[in-house]
């Protein structure tokens, strides 16, 4: 890869120009959301949010939060229930999505109340004075529990957390296992992850009471069939909210469709509040709750020959989806639907499809999107039939491929492949990227004992989204009724000004990809100027510019749709201005041609007119121009492939134009002794189409390689068995950093896609696809075992090939006599010891006594005695960076006085909730009394989710605090003098 | 020092990249917040307020720190330096950035500021920094958007042009 500089006059597309965008990034002159010009009277947003997986809502208290100076308005559910409708929803079923928890809260950090006040530090103290009073209810967290009709219904309405369930065959696929000679199986799951971007979500938003109008500007990416789903949830007509993007957008990756339920929210706190209201998602809340990948769960069954061809393939996919089904869900289950043979020619498919809600995030859309899952599971069962075969796994992959000369080729499930050749791509991969190379170093590395393997993945990467594909979710005769959808507009417009410059502007809303650079050169190519003579615009409001529900930036479309949508419409204005300039140089229209900044005759270079000059003339001289159709002034062009068809009959859906190859391949070396994975080395070709700019490109394979390094090995949105969130902070969510991403080596092949304008292809999202396949088969080769799960996290892999853990280093030596609580997810158990220097009946009178533990719980308040055996205490707790107030329900149970007693609790605060049982028991010893306790307990909320790394050596300080004031107030209640050295000898205890 | 009050702001007064600022901050105000809203330096950009991602990254008297872990009342008397003061001048871009530049370094250009911020404190605290150093300080900050390599490449090819004084953008 090289800078390239085009001459002034030639092409400049396929170069890899400087990016035009780049100077003001590298300024600190982005003009990104949180960085625009303040409207007047601006206030600002903070979200309350839930700290329960699942519970009914008692009730909402806000009047302290109302009361607090400063604070403007307080929104809850009752309020958005009032003013606007539940979010569409893509499936015909009894659920209301709501953008805020109504009546009850399906998922931790579900939005609760909305405080509404001056700046945000203060609209953060309103959510504290806030008080929720939630009835807990059991919490469904896996797709497992969700099938399980034992558990309860998220939604009462539907009766079943199963929400949709579809069958489809394509060919004869139970004919072809019949027949087959083997039948290799694989069960997967995909896990919940997303390529979180640095920048979170923003609203800004204002309502205009007179006219009824929302005036929104999000860092929203589109698509813009979501600014449907908007205006109805609004209750307004679609030219009643107007909805605007910023200039820049600090990366998406799929990830800022979601910030859609938010524009309703704002919208309607800038209702209430009367004055524009913006609102900037924290870190916490991104990872909390902005949206996530599904988690899959998959069993792939093949019916493969003796030599490895598989004759038909059965899919059986249990899709989460998290607590609701929101819009444009369930797209992640569906987007891939034609393409569930991959890269491969098999005519026989069964599948079975359905979607299931949990108690965790609703998700959406997210780089790769349906491809991670589905990969990770062909990709793993093409390895495994290798494996079972004793086959060579690159001759498995190279005996199902598509044939060279098959294209343009139909899948069995209606996906039509535009151009490629697979086996081609994969000879010369193999070959330049050294592949034998890598076979003697396995050898070699497997020689000294070293855990060494290699793995494979050969991937179709689908891009321009048909806008139907999803409706293959409703049966054909919901379809029929419901009308058709298909299609993929893209839009574009280029313009003239009086001093015949060119403007150009898309509906792409970039968040980093260089749209500006690229439709510099595409539009500067088609007209013969310089591409730093043409000015180009991304950001979009629908008030003004063309826009279409496929509008926005995903599903790869820019480089295939887009930019080739824009050289249709430069070619449009090219060829009014042919007409024109045929007038002024006297030739025919067809002998004019524009380079150089001129556009001139063919045959006669001299004979030429300035372009600024022909570009003007229908500003300045229409009547000479022949005004109306003729004149060159603006063009729009509305572009969208006859390829992407509805549905048919028998559920074949094309669900995308483009398909891009990629075929991977790598090393990895295992370290037993950590788990470690090293990779080592990594080649990547890609078929892409043909490549406008060569350098942005490699930046997308480098940033999806990078994203699928981190959903391989790292990253997780991980949850608790009981619902509880655990990935709150960038410390528990593992982005990976410059040392865990190696470099890749990139390769490419093109073969021009004949269904798009500029032959390309998208390439954003293979190695999202590919790279979690191909490193979860080399490590199954490195290890003998096969991985069905992601991330593979040194625990995976240490469980599967670790021996005895290595000795503790001699200096890291655990401090003696400390109860040691053992982490269970965020569960905590534990169990210790101490002795105290008083009676068995001193040390029962203590531990009863309202006052005497008052004084003695660390950082408690209060304790008042609500019945009995049931004391209930306020207590503020921090866990490393979370501290807050709670309230502590203790119960005591089975009470054998002075000998043993079981408590059970719960505390719940702003900031999290917890519950946990303990069983004490009192034992004389000659010297007084020794007291030995064993615990479990479970938190939730905030806590868990940012401080869970800390939770064991915070329970571990809090009881030891609590038992030396134990200690100490046992002492002073039978009249004993202190003594510090033997307190300090006799605290703590022996698990 | 003085002891602040909760419920009062407090004069704070340092210089950002050169110019003189004097303000009044909430002693809770993070200073990323008193940069970019009160001072209107938006170039700096905060993407998790936890210390981990190293977008907000700065300098303050002379040494890298993250400014959504600091409190504005902190910077009473410094030197702030920001990505708006990297470039000699408006119109042009330093070594640093024009390396970024020419490597395609960014994408999204989000985090950018504080990277450039990281390497530019590197290159003049340790002129001679090599690759394993830069990799070390690189690992400060979170990238989406571009896999790191081509940052390594423009870091490199930066340090290169400023040790052998190849100073013209």
């Amino acid at each position: 890869m090289g800078v390239g500089f085009a001459a002034e006059s030639g092409r400049h597309t396929g170069m890899s120009r400087l990016r035009v965008e780049d100077a003001a990034l590298l300024s600190g002159s982005g003009q990104f959301i949180d960085d625009l010009a303040k409207p007047a009277r601006l206030a600002h947003a903070a979200i309350l949010r839930s700290s329960e997986p699942h519970a009914l809502i008692r009730s909402i208290d806000v009047a302290k939060a109302r009361a607090l100076p400063g604070v403007h308005a307080v929104v809850t559910g009752e309020d958005v229930r009032s003013l606007s409708s539940p979010l569409v929803v893509g499936v015909k079923l009894p659920m209301e999505c709501w953008p805020i928890a109504v009546d009850r809260v399906r998922y931790v950090g579900e939005p609760v109340a909305i405080v509404v006040a001056a700046d945000r530090y203060v609209a953060e103290d309103g959510l504290d004075l806030i008080e929720i009073d939630y009835e807990p209810l059991p919490a469904v967290v896996t797709p497992h529990a969700a099938l399980d009709r034992v558990n309860p219904p998220l939604h009462e309405a539907i009766g079943t957390n199963l929400v949709n369930e579809r069958r489809f065959s394509y060919g004869d696929p139970e004919t072809a296992f019949a027949a087959a000679a083997h039948r290799i199986t694989v069960s997967v799951a995909y896990p919940r992850n997303a390529v979180t971007p640095i920048e979170t979500y923003g609203v800004i938003a204002q309502y205009d009471p007179h006219a009824g109008t929302y005036d929104v500007t999000a860092n929203f990416q589109g698509p813009f069939s979501i600014h449907a789903v908007l205006s109805r949830a609004l209750k307004v007509p679609g030219n009643r909210l107007r909805l605007r993007t910023p200039p820049d957008s600090g990366g998406s990756f799929g990830v800022k469709q979601g910030v859609f339920p938010y524009i309703v929210l704002v919208s309607l706190a800038a209702r209430i509040a009367g004055q524009p209201v913006k609102w900037i998602e924290d870190r916490l809340e991104h990872l909390t709750a902005s949206v996530s990948a599904t988690n899959r769960l998959v069993t792939l069954e093949a019916a493969v020959e003796a030599d490895g061809l598989i004759t038909a393939l059965s899919w059986d996919q249990v899709e989460d989806v998290g607590a609701y089904l929101r819009a444009p869900e369930p797209a992640t289950l569906y987007r891939m639907h034609g393409n569930m043979t991959g890269a491969y020619a098999i005519p026989n498919v069964a599948i079975r499809n359905r979607v299931v809600v949990t108690n965790k995030t609703p998700t959406g859309l997210n780089r790769g999107f349906g491809g991670p899952q589905v990969y990770f599971a062909l990709e793993r069962l093409t390895a495994k039939i290798a494996a079972e075969l004793s086959l060579d796994p690159v001759a498995v992959i190279r005996r199902n491929l598509i044939p060279s000369d098959a294209f343009p080729y139909r899948t069995a499930t209606g996906g039509l492949y535009d151009s490629g050749d697979y086996a081609g791509a994969l000879d010369i991969a193999l070959r330049n990227g050294r592949y034998q190379e890598l076979l003697a170093r396995r050898d070699a590395m497997r020689a000294q004992g070293r855990l060494y393997g290699i793995g494979h993945a050969a991937v179709v990467e689908p891009s321009v989204s048909n806008m139907g594909y999803v409706s293959t979710v409703m049966t054909p005769a919901e379809r029929a009724k419901a009308g058709p959808k298909n299609g993929a507009q893209a839009t574009a417009t280029v313009a003239l000004d009086p001093v015949g410059s060119v403007s150009v502007h898309v509906a792409s809303v970039p968040q980093g990809q260089g749209h500006r650079t690229v439709l510099g050169q595409v539009v500067a190519d088609v007209l013969g100027i310089r591409p730093e003579d043409v000015q180009v615009v991304t950001e979009l409001d629908t008030a003004r510019d063309a826009w279409s529900i496929a509008s926005g930036n995903y599903a790869s479309r820019f480089a295939p749709a887009v930019a080739g949508t824009a050289k249709l419409a430069a070619e449009r204005i090219r060829d009014k201005l042919a007409a024109i300039a045929a007038g002024q140089i006297n030739v025919r229209p067809d002998e004019v041609i524009f380079e150089g900044g001129r556009a001139l005759a063919r045959h006669n270079p001299d004979n030429a007119i300035p372009f600024a000059r022909l570009a003007a003339m229908s500003h300045w001289a229409p009547a000479t121009v022949g005004g109306g159709e003729v004149q060159a002034l603006r063009e729009t062009v509305y572009w969208t492939p006859p390829q992407l068809a509805a549905p048919d009959s028998e559920d074949h859906v094309n669900s995308s134009l483009c398909h891009g190859f990629i075929f991977d391949f790598c090393g990895v070396e295992i370290d037993r002794e950590t788990g470690r994975i090293v990779v080592d080395r990594y080649v990547t070709m890609h078929d892409c189409g043909t490549i406008l700019h060569p350098a942005m490109v490699d930046g997308q394979v480098r940033g999806g390689f990078a994203n699928a390094i981190g959903a391989a090995l790292y990253e997780e949105y991980a949850y608790d068995s009981d619902g509880a969130f655990l990935a709150g902070t960038f410390a528990d969510y593992l982005v990976p950093t410059v040392a865990e991403v190696p470099a890749p080596e990139i390769l490419h092949f093109e073969t021009a896609s004949p269904f798009t304008p500029l032959g390309a292809k998208g390439v954003g999202e293979g190695n999202c696809m590919s790279t979690p396949a191909a490193l979860a088969n080399a490590v199954s080769d490195a290890l003998g075992v096969g991985i069905e799960r992601l991330p593979m996290t040194p625990a995976m892999i240490r469980a599967i090939c670790g021996g005895a853990e290595p000795a503790r280093p001699v200096s890291a030596e655990a401090p003696a006599n400390s109860p040691e609580p053992v982490i269970a997810g965020r569960g905590l158990t534990g169990s210790g010891a101490a002795e105290f220097a008083v009676s068995q009946q001193e040390l029962w009178n203590t531990l009863l006594d309202p006052d005497t533990l008052a004084g003695i719980i660390p950082g408690c308040h209060s304790v008042t005695r609500v019945a009995d055996t049931h004391f209930r205490a306020d207590v503020t707790l921090g866990v490393g960076p979370v501290k807050g107030r709670y309230t502590v329900d203790v119960e005591l149970s089975n009470l054998v006085e002075p000998a043993s007693a079981i408590l059970s609790g719960t505390a719940r605060g702003a900031l999290g909730s917890g519950s946990g049982r303990g069983h004490v028991w009192l034992e004389a010893t000659g010297a007084g009394t020794r007291l030995s306790y064993e615990y479990e307990a479970r938190v939730g909320g905030k806590v868990a989710a940012v401080g869970g790394r800390l939770l064991d050596g915070a329970a571990r300080m809090v009881i030891g605090q609590f038992f030396k004031a134990l200690g100490r107030q046992a002492r002073k209640a039978s009249g004993q003098a202190g003594n510090a050295g033997w307190l300090a000898r006799l605290f703590g205890g022996t698990r | 020092m003085p002891r602040l009050r909760r419920d009062e702001t407090t004069s704070v007064r340092f210089t950002l990249n050169g110019e003189a600022v004097s303000r009044r901050a909430d002693p809770r105000m993070l200073l990323s917040d008193f940069l970019r809203h009160e001072c209107g330096a938006t170039g700096t950009h905060v993407g998790c307020e936890h210390g981990v991602c190293g977008a907000c990254t700065i300098r303050i008297d002379g040494t890298m720190a993250r400014a959504c872990l600091t409190l504005a009342v902190q910077v009473e008397g410094a030197e702030i330096e920001t990505v708006e003061g990297l470039a000699p001048e408006p119109g042009r871009l330093s070594v640093l950035q024009d390396a970024f530049r020419r490597h395609h370094a960014l994408q999204c250009g989000f985090c950018t500021a504080g990277i450039l911020m990281s390497l530019d404190t590197l290159f003049s605290d340790e002129p001679e920094a090599d690759e394993v150093r830069i990799r070390d300080v690189l690992g400060g900050h979170l990238c989406r958007c571009t896999g790191y390599e081509p940052i390594v490449r423009a870091a490199l090819d930066a340090v290169s042009r400023l040790r052998s004084g190849k100073t013209n953008v």
